[in-house]
């Protein structure tokens, strides 16, 4: 009797699971076949096809910007190891309450305040652009500040990892308030000052926390790497693409350097799933 | 200043009061705790046991009165906090061991950090620390691996590693399953057999009778009634005493 109502659940249940694949396949046929047929029925795909999917401008374009995009990559990296530092380096100047670093502590609390508020390619000009005009007089001659880099990679990286420091310091102080005040108390209570608690308890903690929302940051971070091009910045492949669009009036470089750019993020975004999923369960 | 010789006043607690805000959770402790000495704070919740203990672990600051460790003000605003934490031992109703580290860290954190012993005598420190309660073998494991009974043995050896005047014991056994509270009461035991200075807060009357030399009686913030478990367990004088005492009875806690 009792494995006759288990045989019957079983065979219920698979016939549940089989009529929501089948409802699931039917309505993505319908959806997105109904998109697609409805844009190439459009009279304007084939417009739309020769300017921004031509195989042959595709394949002309691709080696170029593939070889620009290494530099996309390697401003990523070497931003995203700064704005780790940076932001930790701020959010700690924020909790810890020691009087002698207040000044500091103003500084991290408007440093925040101002760079998450301006828009990145406004930074991005303001340092690119700005940074060069106090370094060069007027005359081409030596100014008080000559000494400022002036190099477009390394100002346009600057620009990005000031901002985005900003938000990463945001995210890691998130992280340390959510620490249980327990393990503030237990650390002083086995004889750790606040900074010795702060380093081999609480911040440990909080960087464990904030891995997800700081992955969903850097996956911002390496899109907006291809904000230094309008720095003029040669070989970046956002540029380059650029460059080749209009010199025939072709946005397909560009949809090839989309491309590239989704190759890094759709890997970090599925990470970013499976991390969270993973702590969820545990 | 220094009462040292056996059966001094390792820890003497002169009117302490503590508010926060408005409310008045301290309202005056008068207490001393002997060498050797285990002392058994007993009151309904809210009564002021945790933060009486909090505020000798200078967890908390008080703001009238004095407390006394072997004799030397602790809860002068000169003296560092930091110094004082490093000769008590606190351990917590929720263990609070540091998830971010394996058992055997969690013991040697303080050894290394708060009292400077080399790496190879901390860790045969506080593996002897685990052995001694039963925890041998689980050196390598995360807290989230232990039991509640376990952990909250860790918790003790991780306080008591660095061999502290006093153990302050802040309800260690409320967050444990019933089955659960025997093993760490057993460490407890354990501990007074040692002879260690203790002042604890618990629920279990029981255990109150057993390990303890002196109940101190807590109510609203006042301390109301000390003397010996078999005397102010069984015929408490004051009223307070008496009612709360019922209460527990009646609710099959004693």
């Amino acid at each position: 009797m009792e494995t006759d109502r288990r045989a019957e659940r079983e065979v219920a249940r698979r016939r549940k699971a089989r009529r929501g694949q089948t409802i699931a396949a039917v309505s993505t046929l319908v959806v997105l076949g109904g998109l697609a047929a409805l844009t190439l029925a459009s009279p304007g795909w084939t417009v739309l096809r020769e300017s921004f999917f031509s195989s042959d401008v595709f394949v002309e374009s691709f080696p170029d910007i593939l070889e620009g995009f290494w530099l996309d990559i390697r401003v990523f990296l070497v931003v995203e190891v700064a704005v780790l530092i940076l932001g930790l380096a701020v959010a700690l100047v924020r909790t810890v309450e020691a009087p002698a670093i207040f000044p500091l502590r103003l500084i991290a609390i408007l440093y925040t305040d101002v760079f998450r508020g301006i828009p990145t390619i406004l930074l991005v000009y303001l340092i690119g652009f700005g940074v060069p005009a106090l370094a060069t007089a007027e005359d081409g001659g030596a100014t008080p500040l000559s000494w400022l880099p002036t190099n477009e990679v390394l100002l346009g990286g600057a620009a990005l990892a000031l901002s985005y420091g900003a938000y990463v310091s945001e995210v890691y102080r998130a992280g340390i308030n959510s620490v249980h005040r327990g393990q503030r108390d237990a650390a002083l209570a086995i004889g750790l000052s606040e900074q010795q608690a702060l380093r081999h308890v609480i911040v440990p903690q909080a960087v464990r926390r904030v891995g997800p929302p700081l992955l969903n940051d850097f996956i911002a971070l390496q899109k907006d790497v291809a904000l230094i091009s309008i720095l003029g910045v040669a070989g970046e492949a956002f540029r380059i693409a650029q460059i080749q669009a209009s010199s025939d009036f072709n946005y397909t470089p560009l949809i090839a350097a989309a491309l590239l750019y989704l190759t890094i993020t759709i890997p970090m975004a599925r990470l970013l799933d499976r991390w969270e999923r993973g702590r969820a369960v545990s | 200043m220094r009462a040292s010789s056996p059966g001094g006043a390792v820890l003497e607690i002169r009117g302490v009061t503590k508010a926060f805000g408005e409310l008045e959770v301290l309202r005056g402790i008068d207490l001393t705790v002997h060498e050797h000495e285990s002392v058994a704070l007993i009151g309904a919740s809210g009564s002021g046991k945790s933060t009486l203990l909090r505020c000798i672990d200078l967890l908390e600051e008080i703001d009238d009165g004095d407390v006394f460790l072997d004799g030397e003000v602790i809860t002068d605003p000169s003296v560092d906090p930091v110094a004082v934490r490093r000769r008590l031992g606190f351990v917590f109703q929720a263990y609070n061991l540091f998830p971010n580290l394996n058992v055997l860290d969690n013991v040697m954190l303080g050894i290394t950090r708060a009292h400077g012993v080399g790496p190879e005598s901390a860790e045969a420190q506080a593996r002897g620390m685990l052995e001694r309660f039963g925890l041998a073998g689980r050196e390598r494991d995360h807290p989230d691996r232990l039991s509640g009974g376990q952990q909250q043995r860790v918790a003790i050896a991780r306080a008591f590693a660095t061999r502290p005047r006093a153990m302050l014991l802040d309800e260690v056994t409320s967050a444990l399953d019933p089955e659960l509270v025997g093993e760490v009461l057993a460490a407890v035991r354990d501990l007074k057999a040692e002879g260690v200075t203790m002042l604890l807060a618990t629920h279990e009357m029981s255990f109150a009778r057993e390990v303890a030399d002196r109940v101190a009686f807590i109510h609203e913030g006042r301390l109301l009634e000390v003397g010996p478990p078999e005397q102010l367990l069984a015929e408490p004088r004051e009223p307070e005493t008496q009612r709360f005492l019922r209460r527990l009875l009646a609710a099959g806690r004693v």
